[in-house]
């Protein structure tokens, strides 16, 4: 049981600035080979969970100050970037954020980083099988791609660390319908191919449940709900704050001022 | 004629080895956003463990060129390490301060050493290095310089196109949160530019100490040039610093060999100022890339 146990977050606390906290006693658990899902609204503090796990609090002025997180069994909270990078634990960070001004295959090769001087020609066909448009764009310079080019670039990044874990944080945000629906196909072939455990923080709810084997809700710093993913897909709460389909069918009335607030808060 | 052309190559020539040690300036900002006004003790360092190992300990050429090479590769290093990395994060002005103050020193501890008198090299450069074309005559040095200067910029060229601790290191000046989700070593990449910036400073301090005899306060001040150098290229461009170096050493050997030897000095301000009134990014500062 215990090994099967990729990630562990144990009741964790994090605190910016040592003033500002945000998350307030946050434990989940990810399986190894799963799709865990983190859904929330603006500002609950997914970002930050992914932040804490990958160590990229630290620049941040962020710290873990309560509770542990595991990581095949060996506690990893407050060490560095550079050290979590090496364990396998790759964040892809939210907002696309490619190099500009290096190639599209020079993007590939950055992560290389954390096994510097080893071979990479196998990962960069690797990347380039899951992503195709990329390896006719391999050449240009990244500040020049497409918004949907990009989102692939920087995942293919984090695949070419070879990650045991992967973060990836919003990977839908602003993309076409169709685009986020052949990204989410390529994640669940990298889930399903590679092996990789992913970690997919979304405000997409209905596409991440898709995809997700396990899914957790928070809300204001903390989790909220959490089940099997399918199990969240029928739950009439998600329904109608994440699916925006309640469960009668029936569009909710704004006369009823206390659903109408909770849904303004939710999105 | 043939007094244009032999200034042109001179020009060019003492271009090059601004834009090398440009270079070493620009990859420091361009990594941690760090000026370093330390660049001309940079220079007068190399070119006095130079004079160190070739002239009073009398060691090869090669040999001295190769310890020189190492030895201010593993004092940029250190210099990182010792002073700039505790002030990571601090404001603008302190890091500033900090390299003032690092020059200060330096340059104090090389006036206690050696004074501050001419010293020479060793006669080392065979004169069949000079060329003749007809009436155009270039001394050795100038030949030397300008194939030490070609050569260093073709290996940085290579080093950060194709290299993956090349890659890595534009990585960060591009991104560098990006860079550390990547798991990019980003203070060995602070770490590393400081150790190439004074590698390349101390091939060019050995170089104009070849020229000019090696002097500090000849080459301190011959440091300060990197600003005219890397503002006309613009801060954060390599070409446009290795563009800017070959621009101000031009500019200086025309004016010295056509307007007035006292001008030559003044003349890279000069356009300083000009080049910062009409275009404050410099003339090939980088492109912002916009997405719509
Ligand atoms: N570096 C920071 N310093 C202070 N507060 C922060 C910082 N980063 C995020 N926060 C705050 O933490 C809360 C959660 O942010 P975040 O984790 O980014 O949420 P999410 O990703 O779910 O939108 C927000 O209220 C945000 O303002
Ligand atoms: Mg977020």
């Amino acid at each position: 049981m215990e090994n099967n146990i990729r990630l562990l977050l144990n009741n964790i606390s994090v605190v910016y600035s040592d003033v500002i906290q945000v998350l307030k006693g946050v434990s989940l658990t990810v399986k190894k080979g799963q799709i865990v899902s983190l859904l929330g609204s603006n500002g609950a503090g997914k970002t930050t969970t992914l932040k804490a796990v990958s160590g990229l609090l630290k620049p941040e002025n962020g710290k873990v100050t309560e509770g542990s997180i595991e990581y095949d069994g060996s506690p990893v909270q407050n060490s560095s970037p550079e050290e979590i990078t090496r364990k396998g634990i790759i964040q892809v960070l939210e907002g696309r954020q490619e190099f500009k001004y290096l190639t599209v295959e020079e993007n590939l090769r950055v992560g290389t980083a954390t096994r510097w001087g080893k071979p990479y020609k196998k990962d960069l066909e690797m990347v380039y099988h899951y992503f195709p448009a990329l390896l006719a764009r391999k050449g240009n310079l990244a500040g020049y791609c497409s918004g949907g080019e990009l989102q692939m670039l920087v995942m293919g990044r984090g695949l070419m660390a070879q990650p045991k874990l992967l973060l990836l944080d919003e990977p839908s945000l602003g993309l076409a319908p169709l685009l986020v629906k052949e990204i989410f196909q390529i994640i669940r072939r990298v889930n399903n191919e590679l092996g990789t455990t992913l970690m997919l923080v979304e405000q997409n709810a209905n596409m991440a449940l898709q995809i997700a084997h396990y899914g957790y809700v928070m809300e204001n710093g903390k989790i909220v709900m959490e089940s099997d993913a399918e199990d969240l897909r029928e739950n009439p709460d998600v329904k109608e704050f994440y699916l925006g389909t309640a469960a009668t069918g029936t569009l909710k009335s704004y006369k009823d001022v206390k659903s109408y607030k909770r849904r303004k808060r939710w999105l | 004629m043939e007094f244009f052309l032999q200034l042109l190559v001179n020009g060019l020539s003492l271009g090059f080895l601004y834009a090398v040690s440009a270079l070493g300036f620009v990859m420091i900002f361009k990594s941690s956003s760090v000026l370093n006004f330390a660049h001309g003790e940079l220079l007068a360092i190399g070119a006095f463990m130079f004079l160190v190992l070739s002239a009073w300990a009398k060691l090869p050429i090669i040999l001295a060129f190769a310890i020189t090479m190492i030895g201010s590769f593993a004092l940029g290093f250190v210099v990182e390490r010792l002073f700039l990395r505790p002030l990571i994060g601090e404001a603008l002005i302190e890091v500033i301060m900090l390299t003032v103050g690092l020059a200060i020193m330096f340059k104090g501890i090389m006036l206690f050493i050696f004074g501050g008198d001419i010293h020479d090299y060793p006669k080392f450069l065979p004169e069949g290095l000079s060329m003749e074309w007809g009436a155009i005559q270039i001394p050795s040095v100038y030949v030397a310089t300008f194939v030490i200067g070609i050569l260093f910029l073709i290996i940085f060229g290579l080093f950060f196109k194709y290299s993956s601790q090349g890659i890595y290191m534009r990585s960060v000046a591009d991104n560098q949160p990006a860079a550390l989700s990547l798991g990019v070593h980003v203070k060995r990449v602070f770490a590393l530019s400081w150790a190439i910036a004074a590698l390349v400073c101390a091939m060019s301090g050995i170089v104009l100490g070849i020229i000019n005899g090696v002097n500090v306060h000849e080459l301190s001040s011959i440091g300060l040039k990197v600003f005219p150098v890397v503002i006309l290229g613009g801060l954060d461009s390599i070409g446009g610093a290795i563009i800017g170096g070959v621009i101000i050493g031009l500019l200086e050997t025309f004016t010295g060999g056509y307007i007035s030897t006292s001008l030559r000095e003044v003349i890279p301000y000069i356009v300083l100022v000009i080049i910062l009134m009409v275009r404050p990014y410099g003339l090939f500062g980088l492109v912002e890339i916009e997405r719509v």
